[in-house]
């Protein structure tokens, strides 16, 4: 029985969901919230993004179940006496992945290669030979890799875009079957997605999942005996890499969006309603903070949280607890130096809402100033919130790879962006260039960060009273719907 | 207008002191100059009398924050944190941690020239890309040169510096070699050193600034005064040039003035990828090497510059906008 390891991150994440859980019931009951995000759900990039990033967070959440596996009792012992864990951390994704993480070649090999990248000297029918040399595991089925490799390789992807095609019909079906009383009939539903005369912007939103399809069914493939991606200098799978990478891209963007939260916004409003002297000691604060620039600032911040955790080394057991408690303060200092913007924004808006009708009511009435800053302003000042936390995301998930290469971002030993960018630069200095992992860096990164971005115009688009718009689907008008 | 400075300039300098300390506590409650001496020196066997050296050097030998045993004003200036930190407030930076004991202050004055080579023509170009983007885009506005225009704007901003830089580097020097991969060399010579780095930070950041740039076009362009121009029937181009332009200067300067403190500092990205000596390099190897009394220098001087340049945009403004007066 495996002992469930619950480190910094994922609890957090994992309270994020629940958080998120809670704002979807309150989608479900307000009715100007539903009207806004059904807005965003209109908005076809925004839920062809939203698509993107519910697969994403999907392999955040599965890597973020952590476990350590019970070690096998030593023969001679009576069992049942003590089990003794492992000492490495893992994932539910690296269970998922556990051939990914075996397949461990001695070196580099290209993307899908069946024989190494280097040339070796090895021995063949007795004589010693300098040749690219075989695998050990990519490609290992093939009796002789030559002649079959392109077979082999055509087959699985074949199969597996075979099978994403048939996913993809089955969604189109499904959601057709789920619209039909809309459109007259299951068939008629089907038309009227394929002509975009549908409620929502179903086709593209199809599109988008048949093409993920379409990408996912013969990497699943293929995953089994090549590596998709390729392998790093050490041998290690290269499309692995990436998905963990993944995982901590969201938990940066994430929690150190949701570490500013409290200070922004309890601030913000308390210097906007109480004005005085408390306005000014929060103003001198958040104008201290960001008179620095911020790598500089999270550069001393982070040095220092260095410096503690060297001396405080009782603070973790595993390698894996103590770089996440890393990235957890990483987080966590993100969030504390980068507060000000936000606050800026709530103060203002709260010096504009304080000063209105209901709020004044309010105070007529007696209500006490915690209640009216509870009940009455912080809920006014919600879509600023919501708007800065998807806006701030993409630029984290970004401003994390500036930070790895500076030295001060996550630890070497886990996987990010960041890193795999920092090892790539000398990859791509070597000749013939080594160019999949930046490959699979960019490609992950810029799909996530397009993702986001896109997703983020699309909430800001829905909430931001400024640029509010009435925009009707059905009438075709592809020139006003700017990305 | 000269009350107006004296109160911000008392402001800035009533900010600088919050940074100045905020620093020197979170770095000397977390390490003592003990410790800072043991990183510094290295080795495994490190001898009391080499700590003390080594702190004697530097200034760290004296209590840091009261000296019981000096007489009057003494027992506050000699301290560790009038030494090193109030001390910044003259200028006077002081020695780094490191080994070497370079004068921080000397270090500045000749890195910052080169930063600042790299810097001013960078700074004005995308000034002046962004913003001939974003005209170009709101000429086209609803049409299909601005909906793939808004759509490259966000690709290209999705898209990390870092990997701007390396595919340059890798196009442009290892394959056409156009320029040098890296480094720098004084006078006329400096040009082609610093030619791609220009070039690539530009692209990097046209998608973002470009689209904030539109974005403000957009909103001016749709009030009053441009209706009146219009109708007065003037050209499009005029209306956009001479009048929208004009009043969308001042958030342009709000957006390119709070990019002015790095203008100083130097891209600490681009400086250190392609081993230019600028502060932004100067910068790296600090923070690498874990030498705090350099980050600490650059954090202050850093505040120094955000400060300064915001006074420089507030008279930015009253240049724009003849309504805006300081007061």
């Amino acid at each position: 029985m495996p002992k469930l390891v619950f480190l910094w991150t994922d609890v957090v994440l994992y309270a994020m969901l629940l958080a998120l859980a809670w704002y979807g019931w309150r989608i479900k009951v307000n009715p100007h919230l539903r009207a806004n995000w059904a807005k965003v759900a209109r908005d076809p990039a925004a839920l062809c993004a939203g698509i993107v990033l519910a697969l994403f967070a999907g392999v955040t959440l599965i890597d973020s179940v952590h476990f350590r596996r019970a070690l096998p009792a030593a023969a001679g012992t009576a069992g049942g006496v003590q089990t003794f864990y492992a000492t490495s951390t893992e994932s539910l994704l690296d269970a998922l992945l556990s051939r990914q993480v075996q397949m461990r070649e001695s070196g580099y090999s290209e993307p899908l290669a069946a024989i190494g990248f280097n040339k070796e000297v090895f021995e063949r029918d007795g004589a010693p030979v300098r040749d690219y040399p075989r695998l050990k595991f990519a490609g290992s089925h093939l009796g002789d890799p030559h002649e079959q490799w392109v077979g082999d390789v055509a087959l699985r992807t074949f199969l597996g875009a075979l099978a994403g095609l048939v996913v993809a019909v089955l969604a189109l079906w499904l959601t057709a079957w789920r619209v039909r009383a809309d459109h007259g009939g299951v068939a008629a539903a089907v038309k009227d997605i394929a002509a975009d005369r549908s409620h929502m912007p179903l086709r593209a939103g199809l599109i988008t999942f048949g093409v993920i399809c379409l990408l996912g069914g013969p990497v699943i493939a293929l995953m089994g005996q090549y590596h998709v991606f390729g392998t790093d200098r050490t041998g290690n799978d290269v499309f692995y890499q990436a998905l963990k990478s993944v995982r901590t891209a969201f938990v940066i963007g994430t929690l150190a969006t949701v570490a500013t939260l409290p200070f922004a916004v309890v601030l913000g409003i308390l210097a906007g309603y109480l004005r005085g002297w408390v306005d000014e000691v929060i103003q001198y604060l958040y104008t201290t903070l960001s008179s620095v620039p911020n790598v500089l600032l999270i550069a001393a911040c982070v040095l220092m949280m260095q410096v503690f955790l060297d001396k405080n080394p009782e603070l973790f057991e595993t390698g894996a607890e103590r770089s996440d408690i890393k990235v957890f303060l990483l987080c966590v200092i993100l969030g504390v130096t980068g507060w000000a913007t936000l606050c800026r924004l709530v103060r203002g808006e709260t010096l504009k809402l304080r000063e209105l009708e209901f709020v004044q009511a309010a105070h007529a009435f007696g209500v006490s100033q915690v209640r009216i800053m509870a009940r009455h302003i912080a809920p006014n000042v919600m879509h600023l919130v919501l708007i800065t936390m998807v806006l701030n995301f993409s630029d984290l998930i970004l401003f994390e790879a500036v930070l790895t290469y500076v030295g001060v971002g996550v630890d070497p030993s886990m996987n990010s962006f960041g890193g795999m960018i920092n090892l790539a630069r000398s990859e791509m200095s070597r000749d013939p260039v080594v160019w999949w992992s930046f490959a699979a860096a960019f490609a992950f990164m810029v799909a996530l960060v397009l993702a986001v971005n896109l997703f983020a115009d699309g909430v800001r688009d829905a909430f931001d009273p400024h640029t509010r718009s009435f925009r009707p689907r059905y009438r075709k008008s592809s020139k006003s719907s700017a990305a | 207008m000269l009350n107006y400075f004296m109160r911000r300039l008392g402001y800035g300098v009533l900010v600088l002191i919050g940074v100045n300390l905020f620093t020197f506590v979170l770095f000397f409650t977390v390490n003592t100059p003990d410790d800072m001496a043991r990183l510094n020196i290295g080795g495994k066997r490190v001898t009391q009398d080499q700590i003390e050296k080594w702190k004697a050097e530097r200034g760290y030998d004296k209590p840091i924050y009261w000296n019981g045993k000096e007489q009057g004003t003494a027992q506050l200036t000699h301290t560790v944190v009038w030494q090193r930190s109030v001390s910044l407030f003259a200028l006077n930076f002081g020695r780094s941690d490191a080994r070497n004991a370079v004068d921080i202050g000397h270090e500045i004055k000749t890195r910052m020239w080169v930063s600042l080579q790299l810097a001013v023509p960078l700074f004005l170009l995308q000034v002046l890309a962004s913003t001939a983007f974003a005209l170009l885009l709101v000429f086209f506005r609803h049409s299909r040169i601005d909906f793939w225009g808004v759509v490259l704007c966000v690709v290209m901003l999705s898209i990390s510096s870092l990997f701007y830089i390396i595919v340059g580097q890798l196009f442009f020097s290892r394959i056409l070699h156009l320029v040098p991969i890296s480094g720098y060399a004084g006078g006329l010579d400096a040009v082609k050193f610093l030619i791609l780095p220009i070039m690539l930070s530009l692209l990097a950041r046209l998608g973002s600034e470009a689209r904030l740039y539109r974005a403000m076009f957009l909103e001016e362009i749709g009030k009053d005064y441009v209706r009146t121009a219009r109708a007065k029937g003037l050209a499009e181009s005029v209306v956009l040039f001479r009048h929208v332009l004009k009043n969308a200067l001042i958030p342009i300067i709000t957006s390119a003035g709070s990019y002015l403190p790095y203008v100083f500092l130097g891209s600490l990205v681009f400086e250190s990828f392609f081993g230019i000596p600028g502060l932004g390099a100067f910068v790296i190897e600090a923070i690498t090497g874990q030498d705090f009394a350099i980050v600490r220098s650059m954090v202050f001087l850093g505040a120094v510059l955000y400060i300064a340049s915001y006074l420089l945009i507030d008279v930015a403004y009253t240049w724009a906008d003849p309504r805006v007066r300081l007061s």
